[in-house]
């Protein structure tokens, strides 16, 4: 035992979480309690009051409202933040960049795009085809950031990211002179800026999606771990690179157009819990999607309830508490970034997704 | 034959000397600047002529400040901070004017603050705004140089956080005050002030004359911190000022027409192909031409052309996202 | 005369330049030692590039921490390893830069004759009306230098000069300090790494090991195989040609394990 826990101090974060296997499992554990009791306290929160001693009672009113509207917002919030945050973990993985997150590089406002033209050209759609095209404006958008990230004169670790939310402005512009147009603004804010307090039964269901896509992302995750290491080290482990590379692209894209259209954008979420991961845990997707699923959760969860909380009667839409809460942890972040790489000035890079700024 | 050795890429252009060059694209940008405000003022003039023309004037005079302003502070701003990518917009200069806005409306009350008289409370926005400004943006550029794309996300970031909190806040004002307040940020083109105008002309003026002045030391900035310290520039003071002014054009330019994201970034890097190796003199000039031009234009396009089917700020941010994408590509931007 | 009196410099916690006093000047001083000993953060000390965080620097009786930034780089000019311009300039335009503490960026017709003196120094004449980005990194340097003569300082502090230069422009860049001290009396400080170069051209040496002046005299007292072990953790024979102290440093890897 003691001889595990002495791993050497220099070893990269993703050695230090093999070395360590407690630590991971504690995560996991101390997660899914804290998803657990926020799941719990997602159930009471509202305008309309329910405690557990009228549903323990019986009383069909309390109970009503826990199945038409409390419970399915709270399954949106468990779904929609694990999705997000797993689509965020996958998307860094293929670009091999931590700063890196669907909702910031155009594949959020590519599927956005995508329902604004399904809805302005043929209305009357059913939901599940309107998801359809925003899934396939989605693969389009994280297809052409790919391409560019590419075509890079260098490879720098923040110009990837920059790239990205300029090419998703683009598209966020194309889509406001559309919406703008076609006097469907109102709708579009409803895309762009996440809110749970529409979800009723009927109107979620179809996130399960995002569940099964998840699923997908786990199982395959040595793959995309592998391809995280870049295409000739996949080529050399004999596996199809660009076959990987399409199978993540589609996840993420799946993930970001159903959860874009049932309840908005997330901001920030896909980008701060896979880093808050692999810092836990490494990067080893084996390991960091269970967690990323946990912490994604949680946080939808907690910033969900923050919302109906700080200005009752009133709800705060999860949107806007996500972007101030991401934005700050990822300042933080960034921080912690910025301090690193001044006192390890000599050290070499620990990370080839992390080090392509060091010469 | 010094011809036959230069190997410019650009081959034809290089041949032209830097002032052919300047005087050629400063004359050719001031015709095309003065025709274009000729007939953005006189298009389809329908009624009474003075009324139009009043109210076209006045519309034509903040399109002018704004480019103005956000053209030569991102211009001087870039030098200061050493680099072709950061703007004062992209770093979050405007949102946070426009959070600044918000929070006095949140902690005084819109009413208490909308009845005090426009220009007191402009003045107080501005001064609070270069405040934050330096605060917040000196240490920044001051400290350890060298980090400039981690500079740069950590300026989108904060720009989405003031973004963030200002919509927050909004969602947690009275319904009432939250319209005042939208009334008092969400500034067009289509609505200004003829006091807030002449306010801000007069602020602007001056602030593009310090700008000016400070010029030649701008140049000796251009060639790094170290060289500059050498050459006798105080970096520390003219970062300084420089960024102070930025503040105030910046707000101004917010206050009187709201937020254009990547204007400033368009604008200036056209300058600086067009008139390579040109100081800041020449830069200043030919960037407040080109950005009244393309503001001027771009707003007669979609006023009268496009049927006011859209915003002015959505095209620039579509054009500038792309040219910002290519330059990127180009590898242009170190 | 340039005075250092009892400066250190830490940053992040660790020590980079440790309670270094010392006068330097008048004439040619090169400051050397192993990496990481300090040597360009003391230069960039002296010249006012980074605040001092102790101790008290002067350099021609002025104090750098309190005279007027223009003041000073009219008597002290530095010029570091690194020097990339993002602006499209001609070598002209650049070394006219070095005019600017004296003009304010108006620069008169005397002026124009120091740029012109400092080109011609520098062998840049033919090509002082090419951009920057189209010289060879050597060319560069020597704009770059061309740039400090004509700023036209009594102290010049070059980190480095000999980078990016062959052996001929090595020698050439060498002569030319030689002849600033010599004929222009000024004083003139580089960092080295070259402890040959440096002995050969220098009237004194200045050694730095992590942080700590170890070692200050002329070429004939540091040229010493001790004192080099001293500062370099490594056997360093000396030997006598043609009346110059030269170290054969690239000797087999037993002379760095007799240490």
């Amino acid at each position: 035992m003691s001889s595990t826990v002495a791993a050497p101090a220099a070893a990269s974060p993703a050695a230090a979480g093999s070395a360590r296997p407690g630590r991971g499992a504690l995560a996991l554990g101390l997660g899914a309690a804290a998803v657990v009791l926020l799941a719990l306290v997602s159930l009471f929160v509202g305008v309309a009051d329910i405690d557990p001693a009228r549903l323990l009672a019986g009383d069909p009113a309390a109970w009503e409202l826990v199945w038409i509207s409390r419970l399915p917002r709270t399954l949106a919030a468990v779904l929609a933040g694990a999705a997000v945050a797993v689509a965020g973990l996958i998307m860094q993985q293929l670009s091999r960049n931590k700063f890196v997150d669907p909702g910031m590089v155009g594949t959020t406002e590519s599927a956005t795009l995508g329902i604004l033209v399904v809805t302005v050209l043929v209305p009357a759609a059913p939901m599940l085809a309107k998801m359809g095209v925003a899934t396939l404006f989605a693969l389009a958008g994280t297809a052409l950031f790919l391409a560019l990230i590419n075509r890079l004169p260098t490879r720098d670790t923040l110009l990837v990211p920059l790239v990205g939310i300029m090419l998703g402005g683009v598209v966020a512009a194309a889509t406001t002179f559309f919406a703008y147009r076609f006097d469907l603004l109102q709708t579009l804010n409803a895309w762009m800026i996440g809110d749970l307090s529409g979800i009723l039964r009927g109107r979620y269901e179809l996130l399960w999606i995002v569940a099964a896509a998840c699923v997908l992302g786990y199982v395959a995750a040595d793959r995309f771990t592998v391809a995280g290491l870049g295409e000739d080290f996949t080529t050399n482990l004999g596996m199809n690179y660009k076959a990987t590379v399409r199978l993540g692209m589609f996840i993420v894209a799946v993930i970001s157009a159903v959860s874009v259209t049932t309840v908005g954008a997330l901001p920030f979420l896909g980008l701060v819990v896979p880093n808050l991961v692999s810092l836990l845990v490494g990067d080893h997707l084996r390991r960091a999607v269970p967690l990323t699923v946990l912490i994604g959760s949680g946080l939808v969860l907690a910033c969900d309830i923050l919302g109906r909380l700080i200005r009752q009667p009133y709800e705060v839409p999860i949107g806007m508490i996500m972007s101030v809460v991401g934005a700050a942890i990822f300042l933080v972040l960034l921080g912690a970034r910025r301090r690193g790489r001044t006192t390890a000035r000599t050290s070499p890079p620990a990370r080839a997704t992390a080090g392509g700024e060091h010469a | 034959m010094p011809e036959l050795l230069d190997h410019t890429p650009s081959g034809v252009s290089s041949r032209l000397s830097p002032e052919a060059r300047f005087a050629r694209w400063a004359g050719g940008l001031g015709a095309a600047t003065a025709l274009a405000i000729a007939v953005f003022l006189s298009w389809n003039l329908l009624g009474s002529l003075s009324f139009a023309l009043t109210l076209r004037g006045t519309r034509l005079g903040a399109i002018v400040l704004c480019a103005v302003a956000i053209s030569v502070s991102t211009l001087a701003f870039q030098t200061v901070t050493a680099n072709r990518i950061l703007t004062p917009s992209i770093m979050g200069m405007d949102a946070l004017y426009s959070l600044l806005q918000t929070v006095m409306v949140f902690s005084l009350g819109a009413t208490a603050w909308i009845t005090t008289p426009e220009p007191a409370r402009f003045v107080v926005e501005l001064a609070l705004m270069v405040g934050f400004s330096l605060l917040l943006y000196r240490w920044m550029f001051t400290s350890k140089p060298g980090a400039l794309h981690l500079m740069l996300l950590v300026g989108i970031v904060l720009a989405t956080l003031f973004r963030g909190v200002t919509a927050l806040l909004g969602k947690l004002l009275e319904p009432s005050e939250y319209t005042q307040l939208q009334d008092l940020s969400f500034a067009s083109f289509n609505r200004v002030d003829p006091t807030l105008l002449a306010v801000a002309a007069l602020i602007i003026a001056v602030a593009v004359f310090l700008l000016w002045r400070l010029r030649h030391s701008l140049d000796v900035m251009a060639l790094g911190r170290d060289t500059a310290v050498s050459l006798g520039v105080d970096h520390r003071r003219v970062t300084t000022a420089v960024l102070a002014l930025s503040a105030v054009l910046v707000g101004t330019s917010t206050a009187l027409v709201g937020p254009i994201t990547f204007f400033g970034l368009l604008v200036v890097s056209l300058a600086y192909q067009l008139v390579p190796g040109a100081g800041h003199g020449r830069l200043v000039i030919i960037s407040a031409l080109l950005g009244t031009l393309v503001l001027v234009a771009g707003q007669f396009v979609v006023e009268q052309l496009a049927g006011n089917s859209t915003t002015l700020s959505v095209v620039v941010e579509f054009a500038g996202g792309i040219v910002f994408i290519l330059l990127l590509l180009k590898g242009a931007l170190k | 005369m340039i005075t250092i009196e009892n400066v250190s410099q830490s940053y992040d916690a660790e020590v980079v330049v440790d309670r270094v006093s010392a006068s330097i000047g008048p004439g040619l001083t090169s400051i050397i030692g192993p990496n990481g000993a300090g040597k360009s953060t003391l230069l960039g000390l002296i010249a006012r590039l980074q605040p001092l965080q102790s101790g008290r620097v002067t350099v021609g009786g002025l104090d750098v921490t309190t005279t007027a930034s223009k003041q000073l780089a009219r008597t002290l000019a530095i010029l570091r390893q690194e020097n990339q311009v993002s602006l499209r300039l001609r070598v002209r335009e650049l070394v006219t830069f070095g005019r600017f503490p004296h003009t304010g960026g108006h620069p008169t017709a005397h002026d124009r004759e120091l740029v012109e003196a400092a080109l011609e120094r520098l062998d840049l004449a033919s090509l002082a009306d090419r951009y920057l980005d189209q010289l060879s990194g050597g060319q560069r340097q020597r704009a770059f230098i061309a740039m400090v003569l004509a700023q036209d300082t009594d102290y010049v502090l070059l980190d480095e000069p000999l980078n990016n230069l062959d052996m001929k422009h090595s020698v050439a860049m060498m002569q030319l300090m030689r002849t600033l001290v010599d004929e222009d009396g000024k004083t003139v400080v580089v960092v080295m790494h070259d402890i040959n170069f440096a002995s050969s051209y220098s009237d004194s040496l200045l050694a730095l090991k992590r942080g700590a002046l170890v070692a200050h005299g002329g070429p004939e007292e540091i040229m010493d195989t001790e004192v080099l072990e001293s500062v370099y953790d490594m056997r360093i024979p000396i030997h006598e040609v043609d009346g110059k102290r030269l170290g054969l440093y690239f000797g087999s890897p037993q002379a760095a394990r007799q240490a």
